[in-house]
């Protein structure tokens, strides 16, 4: 036992828990923390707001695997972090988000900066929970950190009063917490494993839909594995891209709204379809009913309230990816499976891997660069191994659709909320955990917008990063929509009062460059890989230019629109 | 098709867990049809019956999402057939009139319900029953004057020797 104050038993229960980094904004209530925080072999990253805050904390979740930490201050503080809690909990990152809060004497008297953050944050957390007692600080942090990185991955909040970060205790720290009603059992039913294994042994046409729980689990490698064994074209989610190498012959492509014309041919084709590690979003399947009619759907994940969820399964296999996808392998090698090796279907793969992913034949209007030419120059001039984040938008589905990953943890989007200005400020999270390799974020000029104030952080902490900025003027997803899906009438969409986004970086001393051609563009990126600021490359893009492939709202994959 | 399920679980007895789980039914559009909850003394744990108006899929779903809960301890959806339910309700009927006090007494009497309080011009009666029973009553008596009435929700334990909690009895 040991007598410290509660700030600092949470920076001693952080360094416990091997944290090295914490992204966050003081406020008046977390006063007390900051200054114990001198003390300790900690950095602290200083967001310009506490949404850039939480974000970066996921990226550098997803680019370690480990747990990211934001902190913010009571109040506005605490309210500005729920976007990028609900995006990291809606995309599995576990994150750890620490509030300060009013003294306890004042909680519920609408002190000065007091928000009921608990209840705030209750629908967009894994868990969460106030600390009423400093010597409870050390069990609270254990749990926070159990849940979030456990089963699956999630946010958790801990809302700290400040009192009780001054008040000096008498502290335990414990190894393990345990609480009754969280069950984490990542060995998956045998005989789900056997009756799983059986159907996919009998497959004439598998295909396999990887999502991002393979890459939380670590589990790629038994993916490819079982993918060849089965010679089973895989598809993977939005995100799920990385847990499948896009190189790979067996590979699809993402499917979905702006899946490949591959991915979205075969899976709804598929007579056995195994999902692994996904929840399958109304933006994954398109119309139910068409997603998979004939096929015998097997879904394996860690939580068993999204199997069965959206899309009616045969078999359900609960538990780890990894453990999972090993099991099945070595039943099927048993069964002497014979499964995938139909030619006519794998004739039909090949087939479909050559077709176009939308609309290549018209060139580049004068001015403008063609977005997918831009992605596939990135892709072709950064290192296997770079990470690339996306915004939100158009600048997403273009990375998605376009830019190939080959290794888990390289690719990282807000798939679930959907967060524009996320990419920013997650890049720099995900360079923080990863400083050895390039990390670029592919914006639009609407997204970056949201969080260029990140830029600051970026700069002063020297963390570089480079963002492409596909600047079209538009809101250009939502302009899209008003195109294909509304006569063409624009309504809010119009964004020329832009910055000048090359003033805007060198104003926070960044660079900026603007490119005309795909070859100054490729020059640019190879400049801004090794630099030491970051750099915004602006690049013009048409304002009238779609995403390709698109699956209207309420189609089937099958139904999508390759141009108009 | 969708029905009343009665589903029973034990959670931790701790500051906003009835908020987290009332806020998991908003969130996921499950319906709440009724709800009992009461402390079990000295285990730090709350019992609490729901019963939802739901399809098979749709039950399915809530017991998962409550099994998911970090703080819900234990969680079984009951099967009608082998449970006793119970909800209990009070009555206050107006019985100014001789004949509507006695007609009050008959019914509370056929129900084998009890009379709590009598006053000059009122009178309320404690009927426990299943949910129909209780609405038959409530029926019945309505003629007479319902001036107002609170009901618990169904309770419920399933038969013989199965219990909620893990462990043996």
């Amino acid at each position: 036992m040991v007598e410290m104050s509660g700030a600092g038993a949470l920076w001693t229960a952080l360094k416990k828990e091997g944290v090295s980094h914490v992204f966050g904004l003081p406020g008046g209530s977390v006063i007390p923390l900051c200054d114990e925080l001198l003390g300790f072999d900690l950095r602290f990253i200083l967001a310009r707001h506490e949404q850039g805050a939480a974000h970066m904390a996921d990226g550098y979740a997803r680019a370690s695997g480990r747990v990211g930490v934001c902190l913010a201050t009571s109040g506005p503080g605490a309210t500005n972090l729920v976007t990028g809690i609900a995006t990291a909990n809606m995309d599995s990152s576990a994150v750890v988000a620490f509030t300060g809060q009013v003294n306890r004497a004042v909680i519920g008297s609408d002190a000065f900066q007091e928000v009921d953050i608990i209840g705030c944050s209750a629908s967009v957390t894994k868990y969460n929970m106030q600390v009423r007692r400093a010597c409870e600080i050390p069990a609270a942090v254990k749990a926070a950190f159990h849940i979030a990185s456990t089963g699956r991955r999630g946010a958790v909040l801990v809302d700290l009063p400040k009192d009780v970060t001054i008040d000096v205790e008498e502290m335990v720290f414990p190894e393990t917490v345990h609480f009754r009603g969280y069950k984490v059992e990542p060995a998956p039913d045998q005989r789900e494993l056997d009756v799983a294994a059986a159907l996919l042994a009998k497959a004439q046409r598998p295909v396999i839909v990887a999502g991002g729980g393979v890459i939380n689990a670590g589990a790629s490698r038994q993916l490819v594995a079982l993918s060849e064994y089965l010679m089973a074209p895989t598809a993977t989610t939005l995100m799920g891209k990385g847990a499948f190498p896009a190189d790979h012959p067996l590979s699809l492509g993402m499917c979905g709204m702006h899946g490949t014309v591959a991915a979205n041919n075969l899976v709804p084709e598929a007579d056995v379809l195994l999902i692994v590690g996904a929840r399958l979003s109304d933006r994954t399947t398109g119309a139910v009913k068409s997603f998979a009619p004939n096929a015998k759907v097997i879904h394996v994940d860690i939580d068993k309230t999204e199997v069965d969820k959206n899309v009616e399964t045969r078999m359900r296999v609960v538990g780890d990816a990894g453990l999972a996808l090993s099991g099945l392998l070595e039943r099927v090698g048993k069964l002497r499976s014979k499964a995938g090796k139909d030619s006519i279907w794998h004739r039909k793969l090949a087939e479909l891997r050559c077709a176009s992913n939308g609309k290549n034949g018209n060139g580049a209007k004068e001015g403008y660069l063609r977005a997918p030419d831009v992605i596939k120059a990135l892709r072709k001039v950064l290192p296997r191994n770079a990470i690339v984040t996306t915004e939100v938008g158009q600048n997403q589905m273009w990375a998605a659709l376009h830019y190939d990953a080959y290794e888990p943890r390289t690719f990282f989007t807000s798939g679930g909320l959907g967060t524009m200005g996320w990419g920013f400020p997650a890049a720099i999270g995900a360079k923080t955990a990863r400083p050895d390799v390039p990390v670029v974020d592919i914006a639009g000029d609407g997204s970056f917008g949201m969080t260029e104030n990140s830029m600051a952080t970026s700069v002063e902490e020297e963390i570089p990063v480079v963002v492409v900025v596909l600047n079209n003027q538009m809101l250009g997803m939502v302009a899209q929509w008003q195109r294909l899906f509304y006569d063409h009438r624009y309504s809010a969409v119009n964004l020329r009062g832009n910055p000048d986004f090359i003033k805007l970086a060198e104003a926070y001393g960044a660079e900026g460059v603007r490119v005309e051609t795909l070859e100054g563009f490729e020059a640019a990126v190879r400049r801004a890989i090794v630099s030491e600021v970051s750099t915004v490359i602006d690049v013009p893009i048409d304002p009238e230019e779609n995403v390709y492939p698109i699956v209207p709202p309420g189609m089937g994959l099958k139904d999508a629109l390759l141009e108009v | 098709m969708s029905e009343l399920h009665t589903i029973a679980f034990i959670v931790e007895n701790k500051p906003g867990v009835l908020f987290n789980i009332s806020n998991m039914f908003r969130k996921k559009n499950f319906n709440i049809h009724s709800i009992s909850v009461g402390a079990i003394p000295n285990a730090e744990v709350v019992r609490i019956t729901i019963v939802v108006q739901a399809d098979a899929r749709g039950v399915y779903q809530v017991v998962e999402q409550l099994d998911k809960m970090v703080d819900v301890v234990e969680v079984k959806r009951l099967d009608p057939m082998r449970i006793v339910r119970r909800e209990l309700a009070l009555v206050k009927l107006t019985t100014a009139d001789p004949w509507a006090r006695e007609e009050a007494l008959t019914c509370v009497n056929d129900y084998h319900g009890l009379i709590l309080n009598i006053d000059p011009d009122t009178l309320i009666a404690e009927v426990t029953g299943d949910s129909d029973e209780i609405d038959a009553f409530l029926e019945k008596v309505k003629p007479i004057g319902i001036i107002e009435f609170s009901r618990t929700g169904i309770t419920a334990l399933e038969k013989g020797r199965l219990r909620l909690e893990r462990g043996e009895t």
